[in-house]
Order: structure tokens, then C-alpha cells, then sequence
């Protein structure tokens, strides 16, 4: 699309923020309702420390990486064993007010994750359980619009583990650097298709790479957390005028 | 610290001027940054702004500008910029933009301002301007002495840990496995962080360590007292633990193994083990072995002791690097084991052929005579032969004496030259009286092949026999060539014919005409070219140094060169000649050939740095050459004949 008319460019890309906007427009309705019905007064505050225009643009918006680590794929089976926080903006990664957290899981793990995330038995079960660092975790997210790389783990997994502990759904808008890694590179793909390449990873390492990130040890919620966080930086730089609203970005 | 902390501390503490900061102050700056991206082709600091942050160069590039747009500098990754900003108004002056795709570490300057007070080292470095190649030079020289030298450059892989229930057997094998010969055990969790020998490993657990188990241990606590490979490693290892932090010195580590006659030193940063420290990596670090070998070869009695001790020559040369030698160390202790090689055969060929019918002069030429030798040089040598020289009665023994030299030279892999200049080329082996002859002819005609033997034969260095011949030849290029403006222009355009390329990057060499080469020859696009340079020089003033760096001394005492250019040179000289050295040792320790060829992605990405302001130098310099020694109106040549 780089080759398009600037004007074709700019018709496209408000179309594909109508497209989304249909999508994601229910956000702040359902948020609002939340912040009126939670019971449990950890998702109250967090629902209660006010709600984003979806108007607002993301140069302005406060936001926050989140990564989590899990036993595995399958959010009714496995659990949540690690959590990493890094709050920024467009403009800056202060490191210093990054969090993270061990969680011990709902079920003993499989040994294959052990090799995973080099976290053995005993570490986990000293670890407190979901219950009693979500509200720290909360706090370090409320206010702010939560980043991740590939949504559906850390949306699932948090609704799943909030469901079981506090009997109650979490659910808040994301917004994906993979969604929008694999939408960059969806519209390329006819001419990539032409010339017989394989589609391009959106894992999020082989992501970086493409726009000279350096890179980092994997699989360590921190940092990964910290690597989302520099990744979205990199797209908006790349993709986006600082203007888009966050309404066209979140999911 | 947080992991992420870990990970940004661990890049920095490579980098001038972090890498001069102890400990607890790199904790400060890694958990203090903060990170942001500029897409290629953004401003990352625009003129007259405020400026409260030193930046860092985390991955990409940018461009410095002066203040009328022109180019001022390319920075990459490691290098900083800002400082100079910080220090005077906190205004921009210099504005910066991102050429690639680049993240930036943004360090308060409120806290640059503590480490510069703080660290002489950090200060000197901003202070300076960040002359990064005169700041490595010197931080290599002072890295010779083992008492200033922290104990962490020492260390060069993690260690090995295990779990205390680990059977031994399979602790045997991760030895094996992992080629240590000491593991560390730890135990997990019990009386919570505080207590003794706690610490948090990288993932976030807490464990303790509670022993070491070496090879020694694995042999005499468990197979001597008949234990089976099952028995938990926490029964048999060794519980009473030295440790050293990671910022000691290497001369308390060494006093600590000394005084507790123990062979590893777990090595910590705060409480966790980020290495193992042997006595034998202390050892080696100090042992001054090449003067060993130069006084084994004079106790040989025959050529096969002679080529069994050059089989050593890796090894010494290998550890020369090691121990922390700069390179005119390392290559006048080349020279002098080759000299040593040569004095000792001729000794032998003496006595086999019976004492020498006239006086002679045996010298060496190029590297060994300008004491800058690697490894693995060809021999290049000649033989300068008394006025009585008849060559019809007395050629027949010089002729078998060279013979004899070369091929035992041969023998100990110093290779023939290819070109021939050897004494056992007729040419190369005359009366004093011819020598001059060649010497004046190549002064006053310099065509292509009198410029090449001058640059050759005019590094002359001494062996054996009578010195004052030598000095005589000297002592003629001393008097002619400052004179002869011809033959210092036709130098001059000579030393040009080899140039530096334009930049280094992660994967290819940039050359000046834009196109991308994939390794370098240090010495034909480096050294070569320096050593080529500084002669010009040399010889204008008159110099009878043959040593470059002696050379740039003589000529710092005359006005040919502007000021600061001579200091420049030396850096870049000594840095280049490393980077060569470091490489053909690196080549030794894994078992392959040392060669001149170096692949940019083989080298850290500070020292690419370094290598490019030494090219930079190089090519200022060889411009500087070429108005320098312009050809004299109303000469032969130009006139166009």
C-alpha cells in the first residue's frame, strides 16, 4: 500500500476505522455498566478510575503492556503463573515503574512448562495465589489502556482466573500488537502471495526484528511486557499518525 | 533488580564511559532509563530545545548535525550523545536524528551529574568529548594491571548450578557437558531471602547457595570413598565457600585463593553467582611466558629443539593478548623470538660451515625490523657483506649459510617470502658498497619497483654480525630522502594506493564507493596503510626510527604534521594493530589458522566503533598526505616526460 496515492491511502485507512470502530464502539457502554454492577471492590476501583474516549488520540492516552505467562494454551485447563506490568506513552518507557509478579497456579504444572518459563514447583506454590495480587495488579492498569501482544491469551486467561476467584468476569479493551502487526502485513500479502513468500511470523521477537529492535531473552512476562511496549511504539511510529483515535486501535 | 533492569544494565556495562562505573552506580542508570523509538528519519532532538536527558543509542542510528546542517557525526549502538549539552546550557546545540530505525535510553541528567562527579574515569570520558578511541586506548593499558583490573573481566561463561538432590553422576555429566570443572549447588528457599547466601535468581526464585563440587570433590569424596553416581551432590560437595563480588579486583580474588588455598572463587554480583573464578585464569591473566620462550631458544642444541619450541609461538602469542598486552608489546616480543630464531640458526650454521670467511651483517626488513610483528609473519632478510668480499672465493658459504637460515626458519613456520626478499637471493646478498648503489638508485629514480623496495628495505632492522654496516645504510636514507622532494611525493602517492573503507556496520564493510564488502583485511585496508604513511613522514624529517611509534615521535618534533593529528595517528595505529592481534588470537584458541581477514559481525559492537574513528583517522591522514608532498614543479615527471 506504501506505493498508493497518499489520497487512496487515507480513504483506506478511515474505512478500516470504520470497519473496527463498529466493532470496538460497545467499550465504553459495557465499561460504564461494569463500574455500576462489580461487587468485588478491587474490579469497582478498577472500573471506577473513569473510562477512555474512544475519540481520544493515542499520542495522548496513557497506557500499559501487560504480559502474562501461562501453563498453558487452554484457559479452562491451564493457569496464570506469571505477570508483568510496563506502564508508558508514545513518547516514553520509564522502566523504573515496571511490576511483576509470580502466581501460583489452580493445577499442579506439566513438566513441559517447567522447561518453558524455568520456574520449577516449589516456586510456585510459595507464591500467593491470583486472588491476592490482582489488586495490585489492577492498580497498575486502571487508568491506563492495556497493550498486549496477541490478545486472546491474556483477555481469556484474566477473564478465566477473575471468574474463579473473584466469580466475576474481567474484561477491558486491548489493544493487540500482533492484531496490528497481522493487519499490516494482511494487506501486503497479495503481492507476497504473487511472488511466492511465506507469510512473515507475528510472533512477537521475529515482530521486533522488522522494525530494528533489539533482541530480548523470550518468555519472561517483564520482558516481554517491556518488548510490547517498545513494539507498539514502533508500529504507531511506523503506521500511524499520533492523531489515530484509540477507538480505531483497541479491540 | 528487576530482569528487564538486568537486560538493559547488561548492554550499557559494555559501553565507554558505563563500563568505568562500579557496580551499585550501574544499578542507578539501568533502573532509572527510560526507552523510547524514533522511525527512521524522525528528529530525536531538534535545535534550541531543552535537554534534560543523556540518550543512548540502544539499537539503530543517528546523525548529529551543526547548527548550519552540515554533517557533524553518526553515532550507533553504544554510543551516547547529548552530554556536551547537558554540561554547558542544557539547550540543544547540536540537533540529532534517527537514520535508522533506532531506541533510545534516556538517562536524567540529574543523575549524569552524580556520576560525573563521582567517576574520574566517566568524567574524563564526556569531558573529552568522548574521544572514545583515545579513552579505550588508555583503559587498555591501565587494564595490564592486575590491581585496578575488576575480577568480572575474568569471568566468561555462567556457571553451572545445580540442585542440591541432583544426583552426583548426572552433576558429573553436566560437567562434562557443559567442559567446567566446578558446579555450584544450591538449595532452595528455607529461611526466606535474608538469610545467609540468599539470593534471587534471574527468574525471580529465591534459592541459597549451598556448595561447590569440583572435579577434585567428584573424585575424592565420591569415588575413593566408594559412593554410587545416585548420592545427592549436597552430601559430597564442599560446604565452606569463599566468594568475591564481582567488582573486587582481580588481585584480592587471587589473594582470597591464595590464603585459603582453594582453586575456584565463586564470583557474585550483589549475592548472585554470576561466574567461577580458577586460580589458573589468574594465572594466566599474569604469566609472562614469551620471555620464557626467547631464553629456551638459546639453549637448544639443534634445529629440532628450535621447531618443537616454535610449536609454543601460538600459545605465548595467544597469551600475550590475553594478558592484557597492548600491541607494541606484543609486537616487539614477536620481533624479538623472531630474531632470537635467526640469531640461534646462524649460530648453528656457523658451526656447521665453520666461522665466516669476511665480516657480514644479517638483518631483517619489514614487520620484524619495525618490531611490529604478528604471528606467523614471512621472513623477509638480507646480507649486507664486508668490502673484502670475493664473491668467487667467499659466495659459496654465504650462499649455504642463508640457505641454512631460511629453511630453518621455514621449519619453524615462519614461511619464505613470496617475493623473494631473502638472503638467499643473490640480489639481497652483496658487499656494503652495492647496497648503497641500490639505495641511492631507488632515492633518485623512484619508478614503481624502487618504490616498493623502498618500502621495504627501508624498515632495516639488525640481527647479527656488524652492526656499523647497517648503520651506514641508515644513516644514507637519513641524508638523501628529506632532501629528495620527488622521491617523497612519489612515497607519498604510493602510500595511498591502499585505503580504509568508509564505515563498519553489524554485517557488512561499507566501502567509499557505496559498495558492501563482508570482511576487512586489517592489515592491507589498516595498518599496511598507516605504517606506509607515517615512513612518508619519517623520512621527510629525517627520522632513523624504523618503530612507527618512535617514528610518530620523531615527527611530533618537527612541524609536519598539524597539531594533535601525531596523537591520532598512535590511537589509531594501536588500535587497528589490536584488533588484528585480538583476531589472530581468537583464531588460535579455537585451532584454526590466524589470517587478516575480519568479519564486522565477529567483532562487539563497541570495538566497531573504534575501528571506524581509527579508519576515519587513517583516511584524514592519508589526504593530508597527498597535499603534503605534492610533485615538485619543474621535475623530470612533471613536466610529463
Amino acid at each position: 500500500m506504501r506505493d498508493w496515492p497518499q489520497r487512496l491511502q487515507k480513504h483506506y485507512r478511515r474505512w478500516q476505522w470504520h470497519r473496527r470502530g463498529r466493532l470496538v464502539s460497545e467499550w465504553p457502554a459495557y465499561l460504564a455498566d461494569r463500574k455500576d454492577k462489580a461487587r468485588d471492590d478491587r474490579l469497582a476501583r478498577y472500573f471506577g478510575a473513569g473510562t477512555l474516549d474512544p475519540h481520544t488520540p493515542i499520542s495522548e492516552v496513557p497506557l500499559v503492556a501487560l504480559d502474562i505467562e501461562t501453563t498453558g494454551l487452554d484457559p479452562s485447563r491451564d493457569s496464570i503463573v506469571s505477570i508483568g506490568v510496563q506502564p508508558f506513552t508514545l513518547n516514553r518507557i520509564p522502566v523504573a515503574k515496571s511490576r511483576y509478579w509470580v502466581v501460583s497456579p489452580r493445577r499442579a504444572l506439566s513438566s513441559r512448562s517447567v522447561i518453558y518459563h524455568r520456574l520449577t514447583h516449589s516456586d510456585l506454590a510459595n507464591a500467593p495465589r491470583f486472588d491476592q495480587v490482582i489488586g495490585e495488579v489492577l492498580e497498575q492498569l486502571a487508568g491506563r489502556l492495556v497493550v498486549v501482544h496477541y490478545t486472546r491469551i491474556e483477555r481469556e486467561f484474566l477473564n478465566a482466573a477473575s471468574r474463579h476467584y473473584l466469580k466475576e468476569p474481567l474484561l477491558f479493551p486491548l489493544i493487540d500488537t500482533m492484531a496490528i502487526e497481522a493487519y499490516q502485513h494482511r494487506r501486503l500479502s497479495w503481492f507476497q502471495r504473487l511472488i511466492g513468500r511465506r507469510p512473515v511470523s507475528l510472533r512477537l521477537h521475529p515482530s521486533r526484528e522488522r522494525y530494528n529492535l533489539p533482541p530480548y531473552q523470550a518468555h519472561h512476562a517483564l520482558i516481554d511486557a517491556l518488548a510490547t511496549a517498545e513494539l507498539l511504539q514502533a508500529q504507531i511510529a511506523r503506521h500511524y499518525d499520533p492523531d489515530t483515535p484509540v477507538g480505531a486501535l483497541w479491540e | 533488580m528487576d530482569i528487564e533492569q538486568l537486560e538493559i544494565r547488561q548492554h550499557m556495562a559494555q559501553y565507554a564511559p558505563f563500563e568505568y562505573l562500579g557496580d551499585e552506580w550501574l544499578d542507578q542508570v539501568a533502573t532509572q532509563v527510560e526507552i523510547s523509538y524514533f522511525q527512521a528519519g524522525t528528529d530525536i532532538l531538534a535545535l534550541d530545545q531543552e535537554i534534560n536527558e543523556l540518550c543512548y543509542v540502544r539499537s539503530g542510528a543517528v546523525e548529529v548535525s551543526k547548527r548550519s546542517g552540515q554533517l557533524f557525526d553518526r553515532l550507533v549502538e553504544g554510543d551516547i550523545f547529548g552530554y556536551s549539552d547537558i554540561m554547558r546550557n542544557r539547550r540543544v546545540r547540536f540537533p540529532v536524528r534517527a537514520i535508522e530505525d533506532t531506541l533510545i535510553y534516556f538517562v536524567p541528567a540529574e543523575l549524569f551529574e552524580s556520576l560525573r562527579a563521582d567517576n574520574d574515569d566517566f568524567a574524563d570520558f564526556v569531558e573529552t568529548g568522548g574521544d572514545r578511541l583515545k579513552a579505550t586506548v588508555d583503559q587498555q593499558r591501565n587494564d595490564n594491571q592486575m590491581s585496578s583490573t575488576r575480577v568480572r573481566r575474568l569471568i566468561r561463561r555462567k556457571p553451572t548450578m545445580v540442585d542440591i538432590h541432583t544426583p552426583v553422576g548426572e552433576v558429573a555429566r553436566r560437567m562434562r557437558e557443559d567442559n567446567v570443572t566446578c558446579v555450584l549447588v544450591l538449595s532452595e528457599e528455607q529461611e526466606g531471602i535474608n538469610g545467609p547466601r540468599y539470593f534471587t535468581t534471574q527468574e525471580g526464585q529465591v534459592r541459597r547457595l549451598a556448595g561447590l563440587l569440583t572435579d577434585r570433590d567428584c573424585c575424592v569424596r565420591a569415588l575413593a570413598e566408594n559412593l554410587s553416581g545416585d548420592t545427592p551432590v549436597g552430601e559430597v560437595m564442599s560446604t565452606s565457600l569463599m566468594t568475591a563480588q564481582s567488582d573486587a579486583s582481580i588481585y584480592e580474588a587471587m589473594m582470597t585463593m591464595l590464603n585459603h588455598n582453594i582453586q575456584h572463587l565463586p564470583i557474585l554480583y550483589r549475592r548472585r553467582p554470576i561466574g567461577v573464578l580458577q586460580l589458573s585464569d589468574v594465572m594466566r591473566y599474569e604469566t609472562r611466558s614469551s620471555l620464557y620462550l626467547v631464553s629456551s631458544i638459546f639453549t637448544q642444541s639443534g634445529l629440532a629443539g628450535l621447531v618443537r619450541l616454535s610449536g609454543d609461538l601460538p600459545l605465548a602469542f595467544a597469551r600475550l593478548v590475553d594478558e592484557g598486552a597492548d600491541a607494541q608489546m606484543i609486537g616487539r616480543t614477536m620481533a624479538t623470538i623472531c630474531r632470537s630464531f635467526i640469531r640461534k640458526l646462524l649460530e648453528l650454521g656457523e658451526a656447521e660451515l665453520g666461522p665466516p670467511p669476511v665480516p657480514y651483517c644479517f638483518m631483517v626488513l619489514g614487520s620484524c625490523a619495525r618490531d611490529e610483528q604478528t604471528i606467523f609473519a614471512d621472513q623477509d632478510h638480507a646480507m649486507i657483506l664486508d668490502k673484502s668480499f670475493v664473491p668467487e672465493q667467499h659466495d659459496e658459504y654465504f650462499k649455504s649459510l642463508a640457505g641454512f637460515v631460511s629453511e630453518g626458519l621455514a621449519a619453524c613456520s615462519y614461511p619464505l617470502c613470496k617475493g623473494d626478499i631473502m638472503s638467499t637471493n643473490q640480489r639481497w646478498r652483496q658487499p656494503l658498497s652495492v647496497w648503497k648503489g641500490y639505495f641511492r638508485d631507488w632515492i633518485e629514480n623512484p619508478d614503481p619497483e624502487a618504490l616498493l623496495h623502498s618500502s621495504i628495505f627501508f624498515d632495516l632492522g639488525f640481527v647479527h654480525g656488524e652492526l656499523d654496516m647497517l648503520e651506514e645504510l641508515q644513516g644514507l636514507v637519513c641524508e638523501l630522502a628529506p632532501k629528495n622532494a620527488l622521491f617523497l611525493a612519489a612515497m607519498a602517492r604510493n602510500a595511498l594506493s591502499r585505503t580504509p573503507p568508509l564505515g563498519l556496520f553489524r554485517t557488512f564493510i561499507l566501502e567509499k564507493d557505496g559498495q558492501h564488502n563482508d570482511a576487512i583485511d586489517l592489515k592491507r585496508r589498516g595498518t599496511a596503510p598507516l605504517v606506509d604513511l607515517v615512513r612518508v613522514h619519517a623520512l621527510a624529517c629525517g627520522s632513523g626510527s624504523q618503530n612507527t611509534i618512535d617514528r610518530l615521535k620523531d615527527i611530533s618534533e618537527t612541524r609536519l604534521l598539524p597539531e594533535g593529528v601525531n596523537d591520532r595517528l598512535r590511537y589509531a595505529f594501536e588500535f587497528i594493530s589490536m584488533v588484528r592481534i585480538r583476531h589472530q588470537a581468537v583464531a588460535i584458541e579455537s585451532n584454526e589458522s590466524p589470517d587478516n581477514r575480519l568479519r564486522p559481525s565477529n567483532v562487539e559492537s563497541h570495538e566497531r566503533h573504534n575501528l571506524k574513528d581509527a579508519f576515519e583517522v587513517l583516511s584524514h591522514a592519508q589526504k593530508f598526505l597527498k597535499f603534503r608532498y605534492p610533485v615538485p614543479a619543474g621535475s623530470s615527471r612533471g613536466r610529463g616526460r
